[in-house]
């Protein structure tokens, strides 16, 4: 399906940086080239091995084409998001990206439960988004995949990766063995602060060994999507109040997709708990939506589209307008396009900037 | 208002829009069970190219657990975030008073009449020979 | 200055409940001698969601007495008479929904509840209660509400937050149909059987952590409730969510309201938007309101977001130490807000308690303007 969605025009065109795209290997053994044989061995007789039940598939099916907006589909058979050529159509020209961050999220180690595996996943994946990505794009950004239960992998890999330009980044799965706040991740937050990487949690489908819920497993796909956003504010209450950003002043997160309208409802139920908590967690200086305010961005899609705009309104004020910023999570389903995603809020040109990039450009430094 | 030919009948076929472009705008055409509708190709909700998503039949439910199909052919499901449209009206099923792609009344026109004028058709030569979808623009 | 709370009625308030000792006389001669030879009797059964010594279990001047029986008494001078209160409602958490033993777990709920209408319904007529239900097995659960929904004052039928699977699912409908049939609410407290971590990536190493995950618990139940199609099959349901904190509901109705438009073809029985079945079908007690303190504006917006006077019954959580002094109605909240939740959502939801002496003078205060 090779047509070109919109031509932008010339001189109104809408610059913007899209924290949220997904790219697909072309093949299954795509990342074969960049492992060592004998993990090429290892991989195609024994597979991946991650905790849900299924090989290769989410026990809750998507619901569109496989959770794929259906036009994104290369002609060539490929999955969508394997083809630079139409990515570069759909997405990069027609909605004007100058910068398009890239979240690798498959089979990147961040679920492999053999973690000797998982490192040389990572660092596959890693190989891979420079050579198949940002060498011939020059407006696409890789993050520094990790695998977070293998923390010294992860630490080697920080090191190893953040003297290329390319990184902007280090990625990590929320659905982690223990809460991300845990003092175990910790060395990751250390090496990602000191090279000055904010660390992005995108939500992710496979779980790191804990039902999608606090009370089991859901039933539908409609439950597992939202689990997502109980899911990231479980994930931001965890790295507040474990004190990660006590710990890391300098500590920049980037919550991906995991919505951000619940933020300002759930840093006034920290703040009111910690209130009469806080001799447990004597470690917290301030009140945990300080913290929040300080070190967290959140990104936009999947936008919320309440009846009244103004409400959504309400909600960036209270969060802040240098906090969110713009993603399209190309190309799945429940994309966003930055023509028609804030259409409805009335917002200035100053804030639309923010928005579609000046917050972006100052939390990864672009320049 | 001009009358436009957009296509002959027998180019739209059940389950198989053509999309053509007429006074600049993108239009997809549908032959639901031999009647022609049109919708324009864009979602009102963000903008998708929305004939190029799935015609469907609307999934009713008497009670949790039980499931039919109806009106199939009716519904076109947008290629990006799923919602579900009535062909025949451009009514979305999820919010039908706010949420509704426009749509053109289509007429079939024989070509003997069309050639004699005032029609327009932008792409192709109106033949006597054969019947044509046309909607007012 | 505050509006007066006089004739309200508490939707959510606990109960000092007896130790297992106390339960003895309403237990079967084996659970009395399973209990005595087991030395149960001396375990504590108190949920881990809620420590008695932890700040947030109790305000400090609603700490009991030492040696202090359990009886009515701290609820009337504590809430009822302070307040002049029309009717509260009891949630007694006992550890006893928490065991595996789902026998045992029914025969020390049964003697919570006997015990409950003995020393307190009986003793003060402007109390009400749930019933407590071993929450693990559907079958003696339903046993319980068909046993005690002859007594009137049970309004309401008891689960926690997080228990063994979301509540939704089919398993759990006999007790929705028995619930509709009786005219008894299903109320879900705050608190976890600890079956599940309370967070999708695990156990948080603090308890603040864990009481702030209860909301993500709510949300899940909430949507739950909504898939499975439990209110088309049971349309007169009216679920109450308690002590759930509130304000994420509006981002709750945003996005799954959002997400069914494009899902809905998978659970087609649900035929309307989530905030329509919400507005119709499910309640939320006052506290705690997560709110910021001192910007009464912001709570104002919330609500302007809720978008509904009808969502809300007046509670006190007592004895959690969720406001101090006297400011139980919050700053923010708009005087039909308020009106509403004090008496006649309460009535529209629990509509056992419009019935005997107090629920009559209820209602007869709710015409009051
Ligand atoms: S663009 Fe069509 S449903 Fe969103």
């Amino acid at each position: 399906m090779n047509v070109p969605v919109r031509q932008p025009v010339a001189g109104q065109r809408l610059m913007v940086v899209d924290c949220d795209i997904h790219p697909a290997y072309a093949t299954p053994t795509a990342l074969y080239e960049f492992l060592p044989q004998r993990w090429r061995d290892h991989w195609s007789t024994f597979g991946t091995f991650f905790r849900p039940p299924l090989i290769g598939q989410l026990p809750f099916p998507r619901m569109m084409a496989g959770g794929m907006r259906i036009d994104s589909f290369p002609d060539n058979g490929s999955p969508p998001g394997a083809d630079l050529d139409l990515m570069r159509r759909q997405l990069l020209d027609a909605c004007g990206v100058e910068v398009g961050m890239l979240i690798a999220l498959s089979r990147g180690g961040m679920e492999e439960r053999n973690l000797d595996f998982a490192a040389a996943l990572s660092a596959a994946a890693n190989d891979w988004q420079l050579h198949a990505w940002c060498e011939p794009e020059p407006r696409l950004r890789a993050a520094i995949v990790v695998p977070q239960e293998h923390t010294e992998h992860a630490v080697a890999e920080i090191e190893r990766r953040s003297d290329n330009a390319s990184f902007v980044q280090v990625l990590m799965s929320p659905r982690t063995a223990d809460p991300l706040g845990n003092r175990r991740y910790w060395p990751i937050y250390a090496a990602a602060e000191a090279h000055n990487k904010p660390v992005a949690l995108h939500v992710a489908g496979f779980s790191g060994g804990h039902s999608s819920t606090p009370t089991g497993w859901p039933t539908y796909y409609l439950q597992e999507h939202y689990a997502q956003a109980t899911g990231m504010q479980s994930t931001l209450a965890s790295l507040v109040f474990e004190g990660v950003f006590e710990r890391f002043p300098k500590l920049k997160v980037v919550l991906i997709e995991g919505g951000f309208a619940w933020a300002p409802a759930l840093c006034w139920r920290m703040d009111k708990a910690w209130e009469r908590m806080r001799a447990e967690v004597p470690h917290l200086k301030r009140p945990p939506s300080e913290y929040v305010r300080e070190h967290v961005w959140f990104t936009t899609q999947p936008i919320d589209e309440p009846d009244q705009p103004e409400h959504l309104v309400d909600i960036i004020k209270w969060i802040g307008w240098d906090k969110i910023m713009f993603s399209t999570d190309y190309p799945h389903w429940d994309f966003d396009d930055p023509a028609q995603v804030f259409a409805k809020l009335k917002l200035t040109g100053k804030e639309k900037a923010a928005l579609f990039r000046e917050n972006a450009r100052a939390v990864y430094g672009l320049p | 208002m001009s009358r436009r030919v957009l296509a002959k009948v027998s180019e739209v076929k059940p389950g198989a829009p053509k999309i053509v472009t007429a006074m600049g705008r993108q239009i997809g055409l549908f032959n639901v069970g031999g009647e022609y509708f049109a919708l324009a190709n864009r979602c009102p909700h963000m903008g998708a190219e929305l004939c190029k998503g799935w015609i469907v039949g609307l999934v009713q439910s008497d009670a949790p657990g039980e499931y039919r199909v109806t009106r199939p052919g009716e519904f076109l499901r947008c290629p990006w975030h799923g919602w579900e449209f009535d062909i025949k009206t451009g009514q979305s099923w999820c919010d039908p008073k706010s949420v509704k792609a426009r749509n053109f009344k289509v007429q079939v026109e024989p070509g003997s009449e069309l050639v004699k004028g005032p029609y327009v058709a932008e792409t192709f030569p109106v033949t006597v020979e054969e019947d044509y979808l046309v909607i007012d623009l | 200055m505050q509006a007066s709370l006089a004739g309200a009625i508490d939707c959510d308030l606990h109960p000092p409940l007896p130790g297992v000792t106390g339960l003895l006389p309403h237990l079967s001669a084996y659970w009395r001698d399973q209990i005595t030879n087991r030395y149960i009797d001396k375990l504590p059964f108190q949920l881990s969601s809620y420590p008695a010594t932890s700040p947030l279990s109790a305000r400090p001047d609603w700490r009991p007495a030492p040696g202090q029986k359990a009886g009515p008494e701290p609820i009337r001078t504590h809430v009822l008479d302070r307040w002049g209160l029309g009717l509260a409602i009891l949630n007694p958490l006992h550890g006893a929904v928490a065991l595996f033993n789902n026998d045992m777990a029914a025969a020390l709920c049964s003697a919570v509840n006997d015990w409950v209408a003995k020393e307190l319904l009986d003793a003060e007529p402007r109390l009400r209660a749930s019933i407590l239900l071993p929450v693990h097995d559907v079958e003696l659960s339903l046993r319980e509400i068909e046993r005690l929904a002859p007594d009137r004052r049970f309004v309401q039928a008891l689960f926690l937050a997080m228990g063994e699977a979301p509540l939704g699912r089919r398993v759990n409908w006999p007790l929705f149909a028995a619930c509709q049939k009786h005219g008894l609410a299903v109320g879900i407290h705050a608190g976890s059987t600890y079956r599940h971590a309370p967070t999708y990536a695990g156990w948080p190493s603090y308890r603040v952590e864990d009481y702030v995950a209860q909301s993500g618990a709510f949300e899940t139940q909430l949507l739950s409730l909504i898939a499975e199609g439990v209110f088309q099959t049971y349309p007169k349901l009216k679920v109450v969510l308690m002590e759930s904190g509130l304000t994420w509901l509006p981002h709750f109705l945003w996005r799954t309201g959002k997400t069914w438009r494009g899902t809905r073809p998978e659970v087609p029985w649900v035929d309307r938007a989530p905030a329509e079945i919400v507005r119709e079908n499910v309640r939320f007690t006052l506290q705690p309101v997560d709110a910021p303190r001192g910007e009464p504006e912001v709570l104002a917006r919330v609500m302007e977001h809720l978008g509904s006077d009808n969502l809300i019954l007046f509670s006190t959580d007592y004895p959690h130490w969720q406001f101090d002094g006297e400011e139980v109605l919050p700053a923010g909240l708009g005087r039909t807000t308020i009106k509403k939740m004090l008496v006649e959502n309460a009535l529209d939801t629990y509509l056992r308690l419009r019935e005997g002496a107090a629920g009559e003078r209820a209602l007869s205060e709710e015409t009051v303007p």
